[in-house]
C-alpha cells in the first residue's frame, strides 16, 4: 500500500521567547525540527508499512532548508521524500498550503492514505490536514488515536473526542490526522541516517506541481496577517510567605477576596 | 511583491534579526551589497524562505521592513454577504457550551454591522434546542433537520452548511473549536475557499471596511496575530471555549426558526459512525474545568497525585498535569495541559511542582488566577503566577486542603 | 575541540547521545539499584544498529572500526558507565572472532552480535590468574572431534547473560605461555555452568560471574585460530579493545565534568554561585583539561589501529587505558567534590559516576600492568633504533 505523510518544519519553540525590555520575539538559536506531531504520523505511516508492505512517501512544503526535515524522516525509515519550494508559495495561508500540497501529493500518484500530524506548533491551526482532504476530494478523520483495521479498501480508527472517542470506518483513499497517543516514534538507525544522507529528494516547484498561480502563496490566500504583536507579558504577583498553614490561610482568604471560590 | 528592507532607511540595528521566529535575517556590511549610505555602515538582509509572517515589522523602529500585498486580480463580489452566523454544534441533542459563548460575541459583533444574528443547527429532534437558541440570542435559526445528521459526520454536514452558506451568503460565520469544530471548519472553508482563523482569542469589527479582525496566538502563544480576510466571503473563525462570555438568556425573546428537512436530499456519507465510547475515568473534565491543580515533576513519583486529587476535590476541579508528568507515566495524556496537551483558561490554576517551562505555560497562561507552589524560587512560573508560594509541595499542598476543607464545610 | 570527524561519525554519535538521553537516562538508577540485566536497552542498540558499529559490512555490521565503538561507549557512558558495557564488553569478545576468526566461524556468530541478537563475554581471569594471566589452570584437552574444558573462569563480565563466550583455556601445560588456546563456548553447552554473581562497588547494572566447565564438551571448529596462539588472540584483544575501556573512563568521566559545571553555576553559597570561586575553577579547568587530553589519545590510537590493522598499537592502546581510566577516577572524584554533600548522597547520580570509575583503572589489565607494557614498549623501541 502508498502512504503518504505530510510534514513541516517548525522553529523549535522552546527557544522562542519574548524580550522583557522591547516586548518583541527573540529567538536565541532557535532550531528547526520537525513538527512533533508530524513524528507520530512518521511513525504510524513506517508501521502500517511494516504492517500491509508498501511505501512510504513523505512530503513537505516550506523553504529550502526543510530539506533536513525530509532527511530526519528518511532516517527513520521513509522511503522517498518530497519537497514543495518555491518563492511564489511564500505567504501561503492555510488554504493555499491545502491546495499547493495536494497539487504535490496528485503528482506523487497514486496512494492509499495520507497521515498527517493533528497541528503544527507554530501555527496550531489543525486547518491543514482536512484542507488537503478537502482538494483531495477524499474523506477524512481528525484526531486519530488509533489504527483498528486497514486493508486495501477500508479504514477503521478511533477517533479522540472530549469526553472519550469514536469508531469510525472510511474507504480507502483517505486522509488521518494523528495525536500523540497513537504510537511512539522510533529514534532513526545508523543505517537509516546514512541511507538518508545518500538519498535523492525529489524538489518541486509550482511549475512542476501544475499550481494554478493564484490559487498559491499570497494570492491564493484568503486570510492576510494584518498585524502581529507581543501580548502584554503576564507579570508575576505576589509571594505568599509563611510556614505551609500560614501559606494556606492566607492563599485561601486571596482566593475569597476574588470571589474564585 | 513579498518583503524588502528599504535601503534608505534601514541603519543596521540588528533588532530584527532576533525577531524572525526562522533566523533569515543578517545583518552584513552595506559594501558587500553596493548599498552605501551616508550615515550607517550596516544593512539587513532577508534570506530566502521568508514566509512573510511579519514578526520583524514591530521591532523595527525606523520603518525600515516593508512587506508588500499583491493584488489579485479578480475579485469575487462579495458586497451581498450579510449576518453573522453561529454554528451551533450539538452531541446527543445537547448544544455545546461554546455555542453560547458565540451567540454572547456575536450579538456584539452584529449588532457592530447592523445585521443579524443567526444559527445553524443540524440534527434530529432539536425543535428545542432551536428555541432555547432564540432565548439565548438568535436572531434566526436555520433548523435542518435528518436522521442522517443526527450525530455530526464529515460529509453531509459539510454538504448542508456549505450548500446553505452558498444560498443564504452570511459575512462571518463563527464555530467552536472543539473537536469537530476544527476539522468541521477547515472542510467547509477549503470547500467554499474562503479563509479561516483557528483558535481566536479576541474578535472584533473594523467598522469602516465591515471587515472581521480575528485575533489568535501563535509560535505557542509567544505572539499575537491579527488576521482578516479582506476579499472572500463568509470570514470564518474558530473559538475555543470559555474565551468568551455565555450569552445571557431571555426567557421571552422572539426569532425565526427555519425549519427544513433533508430526508429527500441526496448526502454524501463516506464515513461510518460505528461507535461512540465514552471515557468515565475523568470525574471533572479538564476542558470544562474552572479550577485546575495541576502536578509536574516536583511531585517525584506516581503515587503522589494522590495530594494534587485531594486539593483538586476539596475545590471541586479538575487534575492537570505537565508533560513531565505524563511522560513519566505517572498520569495519562487525557490530563496533560501544555502545548503538545490541551490548552484550558480556568478561573483557577494551581501548578505544583510545575516548573513553567515555556511549552507548559503556553496551555495555561491565560488562566484567570495562577498559583504557583514550588521549592526553586527561581522557576520560571513564578514569572506568570498572581500568587506564588515557595515551599515543599508536600507540606503546601495538604495544608491547603485542609484550610479548604475547613472554610467551605 | 574539532577532531574532524566524518559525517558519518558525527550522525552516529547524535545518535548514541539520544539514546543514551531519552532511553538510559530515565532507568539508570533503577538498573543500578536492582542490578538487572538491561535487554531494553539492547533492543535500543540494536535498533539503531550500534551493536554492530565495529563489525564489517558483510557480516551484518555497518563496517566501522574501533574508533567508532569508541565514540558509541563515550556517549552511551556519559549518562551511565555501566548500561554500556552490553556493547563494550561484548565487543571485547567480539574481536577475537574478528582479527583471528576463521570464514566460517566469522559468518556463524557475527550477524547475531551485530544484530544485538547475541550478547558476547570474554573469559580469560582466574582466581589464581589476573595480572599473571599465564598462571590460567582451566584446561581443555583434545578428544576425537572435540575438546574438552575443565576449570574456573571468574570475574566475567556480561557473565550468565552473554550467549556467546571466548575462553582462554590450556592446551599444552608443558609448553608455558604458548600452550594456551581460545575457544568460543555456546551457553547451555553441557558441563558449562554458572558460579555465583558477584556484588559489586560500581556498574552494578553489568552481572560479573563464574563460569564453571567440568567435562564441557567443545566441536573443535570452535577452536579460533590454532592451538598455542591463545596469548596471542587474547594480547591482540586487549590492544584493540583498551581503546573501548578508556572510551568508557571518558564517557565517565565527561559527564561527570559537565554536570559538575552545571551544578556549580547553580549552586549559590556565601551570596554568589560557586562557580565564581577561584578553588572551584581551578578544579573544573583541570578536569576539563584532562579530559581533552583523553579523548585526544584515545581517538588518535583508534585511528592509528582502523588505518592499518597490522600496526604495532600494544603502547598506545596501554596510554590511552591507563591516563583516561587515571583520570576519570580524578575526575570523578573531584566532581564529587563540587556537588559537596550532595555528591555523597544516592539521590543525586554523581556518586554512582565515581564507584563505576574505579574498575577502569582495574581491569583489561591493571594500570600497573599497562606502566609495564609501556615502559617495555619504550625499551624495545630504543633497542631497535640503537642497532
Amino acid at each position: 500500500m502508498n502512504f503518504i505523510v505530510c510534514i513541516k518544519q517548525v522553529p523549535g519553540t522552546t527557544e522562542v521567547k519574548i524580550d522583557p525590555r522591547t516586548n518583541t520575539l527573540i529567538r536565541e538559536g532557535v532550531e528547526s525540527i520537525v513538527n512533533p506531531f508530524d513524528s507520530y504520523a512518521i511513525e504510524e505511516g513506517l508501521r502500517l508499512k511494516e504492517r500491509m508492505g508498501g511505501k512510504v512517501t513523505v512530503i513537505s512544503m516550506g523553504p529550502p532548508q526543510a530539506e533536513s526535515a525530509l532527511r530526519e524522516a528518511l532516517s527513520m525509515g521513509c522511503d522517498e521524500g518530497v519537497l514543495l519550494t518555491d518563492p511564489a508559495f511564500a505567504g501561503s495561508d492555510t488554504l493555499a498550503t491545502s491546495y499547493t500540497v495536494a497539487c504535490g501529493i496528485r503528482k506523487i500518484g497514486e496512494f492509499d492514505l495520507v497521515i498527517c500530524g493533528k497541528q503544527a506548533i507554530d501555527g496550531d491551526t489543525a486547518q491543514v490536514g482536512p484542507g488537503i482532504a478537502e482538494k483531495l476530494g477524499i474523506p477524512a478523520v481528525t484526531y486519530v488515536k488509533k489504527i483498528e483495521e486497514i486493508d486495501e479498501a477500508h479504514i477503521r480508527v478511533e477517533r479522540m473526542m472530549e469526553e472519550g472517542y469514536e469508531v469510525i470506518e472510511l474507504g480507502i483513499p483517505a486522509l488521518i490526522t494523528v495525536v500523540k497517543e497513537i504510537n511512539e516514534p522510533r529514534l532513526p538507525s545508523l543505517r537509516g541516517m546514512m541511507r538518508a544522507k545518500k538519498a535523492t529528494i525529489s524538489i518541486w516547484n509550482a511549475f512542476d506541481i501544475g499550481c494554478q498561480r493564484d490559487r498559491i502563496g499570497q494570492p491564493g490566500s484568503p486570510t492576510i496577517v494584518n498585524r502581529i504583536f507581543t501580548p502584554p507579558p503576564r507579570k508575576g504577583g505576589e509571594l505568599i510567605l509563611g510556614d505551609p498553614e500560614e501559606q494556606s490561610r492566607k492563599l485561601v482568604d486571596k482566593l475569597r477576596e476574588a470571589k474564585v471560590i | 511583491m513579498g518583503i524588502r528592507i528599504v535601503e534608505d532607511k534601514c541603519t543596521g540595528c540588528s533588532l530584527c534579526v532576533k525577531a524572525c521566529p526562522f533566523g533569515l535575517i543578517k545583518i552584513i556590511s552595506r559594501e558587500e551589497v553596493a548599498k552605501p549610505h551616508p550615515k550607517y555602515k550596516k544593512i539587513a538582509v532577508i534570506g530566502e524562505g521568508c514566509n512573510l509572517c511579519g514578526a520583524c515589522l514591530e521591532p523595527c523602529s525606523f520603518q525600515a521592513i516593508l512587506i508588500e500585498k499583491e493584488e489579485a486580480k479578480l475579485r469575487p463580489d462579495i458586497s451581498n454577504y450579510k449576518g453573522v452566523w453561529v454554528f451551533s454544534e450539538q452531541k446527543k441533542e445537547k448544544i455545546q457550551g461554546v455555542v453560547y459563548e458565540l451567540l454572547g460575541e456575536g450579538r456584539k459583533l452584529a449588532e457592530r454591522l447592523g445585521e443579524k444574528l443567526s444559527c445553524v443547527l443540524l440534527g434530529q429532534g432539536m425543535d428545542e434546542g432551536a428555541k432555547e437558541l432564540i432565548a439565548y440570542g438568535a436572531d434566526r435559526v436555520y433548523q435542518i433537520e435528518g436522521s442522517i445528521l443526527r450525530d455530526f459526520q464529515d460529509d453531509p454536514y459539510t454538504d448542508v452548511l456549505t450548500s446553505l452558506i452558498e444560498k443564504e451568503k452570511p459575512e462571518i460565520v463563527l464555530m467552536g473549536a472543539t473537536a469537530i469544530g476544527r476539522s468541521f471548519a477547515s472542510r467547509v472553508a477549503a470547500r467554499l475557499g474562503t479563509g479561516l482563523t483557528a483558535d481566536c482569542t479576541e474578535l472584533a469589527i473594523d467598522v469602516e471596511s465591515r471587515q472581521l479582525l480575528q485575533t489568535r496566538p501563535a509560535f505557542g502563544g509567544n505572539i499575537m496575530a491579527t488576521i482578516t480576510t479582506p476579499h472572500h466571503r463568509p470570514q470564518m473563525a474558530t473559538v475555543r471555549h470559555k474565551v468568551f462570555k455565555k450569552a445571557i438568556k431571555q426567557g421571552n425573546r422572539q426569532g425565526e426558526i427555519i425549519k427544513e428537512s433533508v430526508e429527500n436530499r441526496t448526502l454524501s456519507l463516506r464515513t461510518k459512525l460505528l461507535n461512540m465510547v465514552e471515557d468515565i475515568t475523568q470525574t471533572v473534565k479538564l476542558a470544562d474545568a474552572d479550577i485546575i491543580v495541576s502536578g509536574g515533576r516536583g511531585l517525584g513519583a506516581p503515587e503522589n497525585f494522590r495530594i494534587i486529587e485531594e486539593l483538586a476535590r476539596s475545590l471541586g476541579g479538575a487534575v492537570g498535569a505537565s508533560r513531565a508528568a505524563v511522560d513519566a507515566g505517572w498520569i495519562p495524556y487525557s490530563h496533560q495541559v501544555g502545548q503538545t496537551g490541551r490548552t484550558v483558561c480556568p478561573k483557577i490554576y494551581i501548578a505544583c511542582g510545575i516548573s513553567g517551562a515555556i511549552q507548559h505555560l503556553v496551555g495555561m497562561q491565560s488562566s484567570e488566577i495562577i498559583v504557583a507552589i514550588n521549592k526553586d524560587p527561581n522557576a520560571p512560573i513564578f514569572k506568570v503566577a498572581t500568587y506564588g508560594i515557595e515551599g515543599d509541595l508536600f507540606k503546601v499542598v495538604p495544608a491547603l486542603t485542609k484550610r479548604l476543607t475547613e472554610v467551605l464545610e | 575541540m574539532d577532531y574532524f570527524l566524518s559525517e558519518e561519525q558525527m550522525m552516529l554519535r547524535e545518535l548514541a547521545r539520544r539514546i543514551a538521553e531519552e532511553k538510559i537516562k530515565p532507568v539508570r538508577e533503577h538498573y543500578d539499584e536492582t542490578e538487572e540485566f538491561p535487554w531494553p536497552i539492547v533492543e535500543e542498540l540494536a535498533k539503531a544498529d550500534l551493536c554492530g558499529v565495529y563489525i564489517p559490512e558483510e557480516y551484518g555490521g555497518t563496517g566501522g572500526g574501533v574508533l567508532e565503538l569508541c565514540i558509541a561507549v563515550e556517549e552511551l557512558c556519559k549518562v551511565d558507565g555501566g548500561i554500556a558495557l552490553v556493547l563494550a564488553a561484548t565487543a571485547l569478545a567480539t574481536f577475537p572472532i574478528l582479527l583471528f576468526g576463521s570464514e566460517e566461524q566469522k559468518k556463524k556468530y557475527l550477524p547475531d552480535i551485530a544484530a544485538g541478537k547475541k550478547v558476547a563475554a570474554f573469559a580469560l581471569t582466574e582466581p589464581g590468574a589476573g595480572s599473571d594471566a599465564s598462571a590460567i589452570q582451566t584446561t581443555a584437552r583434545r578428544e576425537g572431534e572435540s575438546y574438552i574444558l575443565n576449570g574456573t573462569k571468574c570475574f566475567i563480565t556480561n557473565g550468565g547473560e552473554a550467549q556467546i563466550y571466548v575462553v582462554i583455556a590450556m592446551t599444552d601445560k608443558t609448553k608455558g605461555s604458548r600452550g594456551a588456546s581460545a575457544f568460543i563456548v555456546k551457553k547451555d553447552t553441557p558441563g558449562f555452568s554458572f558460579g555465583k554473581k558477584e556484588k559489586k562497588m560500581g556498574i552494578r547494572s553489568s552481572p560479573t560471574r563464574e563460569l564453571i566447565f567440568n567435562e564441557c564438551k567443545v566441536p573443535k571448529e570452535d577452536l579460533l585460530g590454532k592451538e598455542g596462539q591463545g596469548f596471542v588472540i587474547a594480547l591482540k584483544t586487549f590492544d584493540a579493545s583498551r581503546p573501548g575501556v578508556a572510551a568508557q573512563a571518558l564517557g565517565i568521566a565527561c559527564g561527570a565534568l559537565d554536570d559538575a559545571i552545571n551544578y556549580s553555576r547553580e549552586r549559590v553559597q556565601f551570596g554568589q554561585s560557586i562557580s565564581s570561586f577561584q578553588a572551584i575553577q581551578h578544579l573544573l579547568a583541570d578536569m576539563a583539561t584532562e579530559v581533552e587530553a583523553s579523548r585526544a589519545l584515545i581517538y588518535a590510537t583508534a585511528r592509528m589501529i582502523d588505518r592499518d590493522p597490522k600496526a604495532r598499537v600494544t603502547k598506545e592502546a596501554a596510554m590511552c587505558k591507563l591516563f583516561a581510566s587515571d583520570v576519570a577516577m580524578k575526575v570523578t572524584t573531584n566532581a564529587v567534590q563540587v556537588y559537596g554533600g550532595y555528591g555523597y548522597m544516592r539521590e543525586y547520580p554523581m556518586e554512582k559516576r565515581m564507584r563505576d570509575a574505579k574498575i577502569t583503572q582495574i581491569y583489561e589489565g591493571t594500570n600497573q600492568i599497562m606502566r609495564n607494557e609501556i615502559a617495555l614498549a619504550l625499551i624495545k623501541e630504543a633497542a631497535r633504533i640503537r642497532k
